[in-house]
């Protein structure tokens, strides 16, 4: 599905992305983790084409993804901080995003789901932030697409809400959607993910399980083991 | 393009701004119809302030609206769209509200005036041309500079400052190096030097089509005694052409570079 070869970015003089590799075959979910600053973020925009890599070469579905647009029709993202123009109401985004997108999509279900209906006609700049990611969460899965990537989906969302979104994310690896999410909330990665894509300092540290992750680190509990990949870097 | 023409232009006619703006030019066209009292005078007074107004309105709407706008262009980065398309359709809406409403504003209160019957039709289509050809100038040099500069006070200083120095630091220098270099033949040089800057090329351009002597100054002297009234404007127009194709291209080849 996702093909990641020796992958090189730099802002300025911070390097981001130090020749990472990745192969994703397909089906599941895959949490990305790593500390803050480890190219999360930037590992995903590349992989949606709003970044430029320096190098490196990524294949969705075989097709490198350099200079090419349309393969985007495929792939649902849910960006980290939901901004959105402000002189738009909710449901003329919605309109606006399926108009875009050509493709059918269905927001109704979604809407009821995150009790949207109140806000649909309030422009998006008067939103609160866990309205705004609701918002933005309807827009991911709105749409049927092969691959999902999620950025921070828990932001801001109260538990009720945090609940519906793993029903949601249960559903889509049901249907076989290949799942890519960012997370700091462990507890939440624990539950949904299957696998485990640690990054640091611009390459894939751990590639795996969870139960693989717990020996690997000699720990218990997941959080602390995701903590020891981090420290054990710090002293060594 | 075509859709996100038609959203950035929906979100401009729906902003505040426009409106201001449509206002304004309504206004003075009234007014100067008003204190002129004659169409074709009218005419002549509104270049001067067409020349000047509208490549400041271009740049600062220009990069008022690309910084604004964001959180927009980064929801369309991840839409299946071809990144020129996302820019080109932004700066297109920008640039056709900003016509519409010089094209509206000054059109209306001329057209009332009897415009329409008078022999100054051709001379106000032009002047809307040039102004046209300003607004797309000004706001895709803006753009550019907007895509450059992440930090916005640093992006709206520097936008403001090309203004300035096209509208009347360049002017400045121009004149000076005209005294200064007094002894030497200048008519290719005042040629060149009016060819490059947008702001005099229309000027000349307006005044080569009003015929008026008197304003035309010594540049439009050597101007028109060089080309003729016909090669000159086609020249110019060319200029004007070139003006607006670069500044556009140069938008779309950085904006494929950018990372958002």
């Amino acid at each position: 599905m996702i093909q990641i070869q020796n992958l090189h970015k730099q802002f300025g003089a911070n390097r981001v992305l130090t020749g990472l590799d990745l192969d994703i075959s397909g089906g599941g979910i895959f949490a990305v983790l790593g500390p803050n600053g480890s190219g999360k973020t930037t590992l995903i925009k590349c992989l949606l084409g709003m970044v430029v890599p320096n190098e490196g070469i990524i294949r969705i579905d075989g097709k490198e993804i350099k200079g090419r647009w349309k393969y985007r029709q495929d792939i649902n993202y849910l960006p980290q901080i939901a901004n959105f123009p402000g002189n738009l109401t909710v449901k003329e985004l919605f309109h606006m995003i399926k108009d875009l997108r050509q493709k059918a999509g269905d927001a109704g279900e979604l809407i009821t789901l995150f009790q949207l209906q109140p806000f649909l006609e309030k422009k998006l700049g008067t939103l609160s932030g866990g309205t705004k990611q609701k918002v933005n969460l309807v827009l991911a899965f709105m749409f049927n697409s092969p691959l999902l990537v999620l950025d921070e989906p828990t932001t801001g969302l109260d538990p009720a809400s945090v609940i519906r979104l793993k029903g949601l994310i249960a559903r889509e690896r049901q249907k076989g959607t290949t799942i890519l999410i960012t997370s700091h909330i462990m507890q939440f990665v624990e539950e949904v993910a299957d696998e485990i894509i640690y990054l640091l300092e611009g390459r894939i540290y751990f590639k795996g399980g969870i139960k693989a992750l717990k020996t690997k680190t000699k720990q218990n509990d997941f959080e602390h083991a995701i903590a020891a990949i981090a420290t054990s870097q710090d002293h060594g | 393009m075509g859709k996100i023409l038609k959203y950035s232009f929906f979100d401009l006619m729906r902003s505040r701004w426009s409106y201001v703006y449509f206002l304004f030019y309504l206004a003075l066209g009234f007014v100067l119809l008003f204190l002129n009292n004659d169409v074709a005078k009218a005419v002549i007074t509104l270049m001067n302030v067409i020349i000047v107004l509208v490549p400041l309105i271009g740049t600062i709407f220009g990069i008022m609206y690309f910084y604004n706008s964001r959180e927009f262009t980064e929801l369309l980065l991840a839409q299946p769209i071809r990144r020129s398309s996302i820019f080109l359709g932004q700066y297109l809406g920008v640039t056709g509200s900003l016509t519409l409403s010089l094209v509206m504003g000054l059109g209306i209160p001329f057209v009332l005036y009897g415009l329409l019957r008078s022999g100054a039709i051709w001379d106000f289509g032009l002047l809307l041309l040039t102004g046209a050809f300003l607004t797309a100038i000004f706001s895709a040099l803006s753009f550019n500079i907007a895509l450059k500069h992440e930090n916005k006070i640093k992006g709206f200083g520097y936008a403001v400052l090309l203004w300035l120095f096209m509208a009347v630091i360049y002017d400045g220098i121009f004149l000076l190096s005209l005294i200064v270099f007094e002894e030497y033949p200048l008519d290719s040089f005042s040629l060149v030097a009016t060819m490059i800057n947008p702001i005099d090329l229309s000027r000349i351009l307006i005044l080569l089509k009003l015929d008026i002597s008197a304003l035309l100054g010594y540049t439009g002297a050597i101007f028109k005694a060089f080309f003729g009234t016909g090669l000159g404007f086609l020249l110019s127009f060319s200029m004007l052409c070139c003006w607006t194709g670069i500044p556009v291209w140069l938008l779309v080849r950085n904006a494929k570079k950018k990372d958002f």
